[in-house]
């Protein structure tokens, strides 16, 4: 406790002694200074004031234009936005993105996993997943919808097939590159121990590979919704609630703008709680491990 | 090939053999073809006792640690433990590396032990870290059991990897130049305590290394390699010699001995 009087005296300086009255304000104003500091080093705080930043251009942008029909304001876009969420089908058409893009998501990890685990252990399956990833990458997974409409008919199915290309080759391909980049010695402990196999993937390779899968889980993420989202656009998943997408779609036909802006920012809003989700993860799993900075 | 004045263990001697290595010939597939690193190298370990691996840097030292670990196969010659052929990697041979990421940077340092002692013996997560907590102690980690080993030093982590060896009670423990990257200080206090531990609870060991006094302070045998390709030279018993002679004639004698062998000639066998 004596000590960080001391050290307050301090900060204050040499004025207190003389109680000098401009001393008392400046230090306090150095208090203030101090903790505004302090308090803008929290990412959040300083995300939030990015944001509002970004809100208040935004708000004066579209009052300066006066075209709600073009460009809605933000007020009108939050407003839209509750008023979707608590009255219309947001939220519903939410849940079916979310519930379809888990899907396909899920189906797509499982299979680069099995790939992968079986090109580590065969050069030639390798091979393959090598040229096949080199070949797939970069076809933009909306270019295949045509093609899986026409297999699959406007369903689900032809979702999860755009979904899985979309998330597959760019997980596959980050899985690989973890995997080999193991340290030997910790592939030697892990065979020292007569781990083989399943046990083997499981309990060294995939936690010594954790920044490169997480890494390529987050990518894959950001393919698989910017996919849905874009092939909701063409059509709606089920009769009842077509997905963001068509959400989005819908109300572009009927002019209501500030619906379509409310879906686009539902669209964004997601993307951030996924990143904020990713980034607990990461905390608590590679950075406290110190795999990653 | 050269009679010391320490006397060999006669009862270690009789016992049979715990781990045995015979006409040991090792071959790397290298940039030009296959390239022989190991030619014909034999020795017996005794139980109790702690053999050496000493040479130069390129005598194969690490590669027969390697086949005896059960990581490479021998090209031709066999390595048996306890009579039974080794044919693969097994937790009766634990090995200790000298690179510091061989803990499992996403294990604490209590789960790093109890890892092997769980997935080897099968032991239950309680009665695993229980055996963990003990052996950290006894390496003196006893305040970083539950740090990640980011978290360590060097010799930290270098002695969490002694306690994982020693928890799972194999047996025969390997260590391929445990001490090779830690400072000169760090060495000595590692060796020291190497060598109590030993004493205590007289682990059977093979150390591989290339320094000279190293090799005779923790050893109760030498088995020294020329290099290209790694084959035996000459064997030294230096069981009378350790933490209490350093530094006297007969173990700088010795010393001196191994290194006019390994430097005969201008280095012939370098």
């Amino acid at each position: 406790m004596s000590e960080s009087l001391v050290s307050d005296g301090d900060l204050a300086g040499d004025d207190v002694r003389v109680t000098h009255p401009a001393a008392g304000v400046a230090s306090l104003r150095a208090r203030g200074a101090a903790a505004l500091a302090a308090l803008w080093q929290v990412t959040l705080v300083r995300r939030a004031v990015v944001l509002a930043a970004l809100a208040a251009a935004w708000q004066l942008a579209a009052l300066w234009q006066n075209n709600p029909l073009l460009f809605p304001t933000f007020t009108d876009t939050i407003s839209a936005l509750i008023e979707g969420l608590r009255h219309e089908d947001l939220f519903p058409a939410s849940v079916a993105s979310i519930t379809v893009l888990l899907k396909g998501y899920v189906l797509a990890i499982a299979l680069a996993l099995g790939f992968v685990s079986v090109a580590i252990a065969v050069p030639f399956v390798k091979e393959v997943l090598l040229t096949l990833t080199a070949m797939f990458n970069p076809l933009p997974a909306i270019a295949l919808l045509p093609l899986a409409m026409l297999w699959l008919g406007l369903g689900e199915a032809s979702l999860l097939l755009v979904m899985v290309h979309a998330v597959l080759w760019p997980f596959a391909l980050a899985a690989l590159t973890g995997f080999e980049q193991v340290p030997e010695t910790q592939r030697l402990v892990g065979r020292n121990y007569g781990l083989r196999g399943l046990s083997y993937i499981a309990l060294i390779l995939i936690p010594a590979a954790l920044p490169s899968l997480l890494s390529g889980l987050k990518i894959a993420w950001a393919f698989a919704w910017r996919t849905l989202i874009a092939a909701e656009l063409v059509f709606g998943v089920s009769s009842r609630s077509g997905g963001l997408g068509w959400y989005i779609y819908r109300n572009r036909n009927e002019l209501l703008t500030d619906k379509v802006f409310a879906g686009l920012v539902t669209v964004i809003l997601i993307g951030l709680l996924v990143e904020v989700l990713f980034r607990l993860v990461e905390q608590r799993t590679v950075r406290r491990w110190g795999l990653q900075r | 090939m050269t009679a010391l004045p320490a006397v060999p263990p006669a009862e270690v001697r009789r016992a049979a053999p715990v781990l045995e290595a015979r006409g040991l010939t090792l071959d790397y597939a290298g940039a030009a073809g296959r390239h022989r690193a190991v030619e014909d190298v034999s020795f017996d370990v005794a139980a109790g006792e702690r053999l050496v691996l000493l040479g130069p840097s390129g005598c194969g030292k690490s590669s027969i640690l390697k086949a005896l670990a059960g990581f490479v196969r021998p090209a031709s010659g066999s390595v048996s433990l306890r009579g039974a052929a080794v044919t693969g990697p097994g937790p009766d041979r634990i090995v200790v590396f000298q690179e510091f990421d061989q803990l499992l940077p996403w294990k604490s340092v209590r789960d790093n032990v109890a890892f092997p002692l769980r997935v080897a013996r099968g032991l239950s997560l309680k009665e695993a870290r229980a055996r963990a907590d003990t052996a950290l102690v006894k390496v003196g980690l006893a305040r970083a059991l539950d740090a990640y080993p980011h978290t360590l030093s060097g010799g930290m982590k270098q002695r969490a990897a002694i306690a994982r060896a020693l928890a799972a009670e194999p047996d025969v423990l390997l260590m391929d130049e445990p001490f090779a990257a830690l400072d000169a200080l760090t060495r000595r206090t590692l060796q020291e305590d190497l060598l109590k531990l030993a004493e205590e609870q007289g682990f059977t060991l093979v150390f591989v290394t290339h320094a000279i006094d190293e090799a005779v302070l923790v050893g109760t045998r030498l088995h020294l390699l020329a290099a290209h390709p790694g084959r035996t030279i000459a064997t030294f018993e230096t069981a009378g010699l350790g933490l209490a002679e350093r530094g006297t004639p007969a173990f700088e004698q010795v010393v001196r001995d191994v290194h006019e062998l390994l430097f005969a000639d201008g280095g012939r066998h370098v």
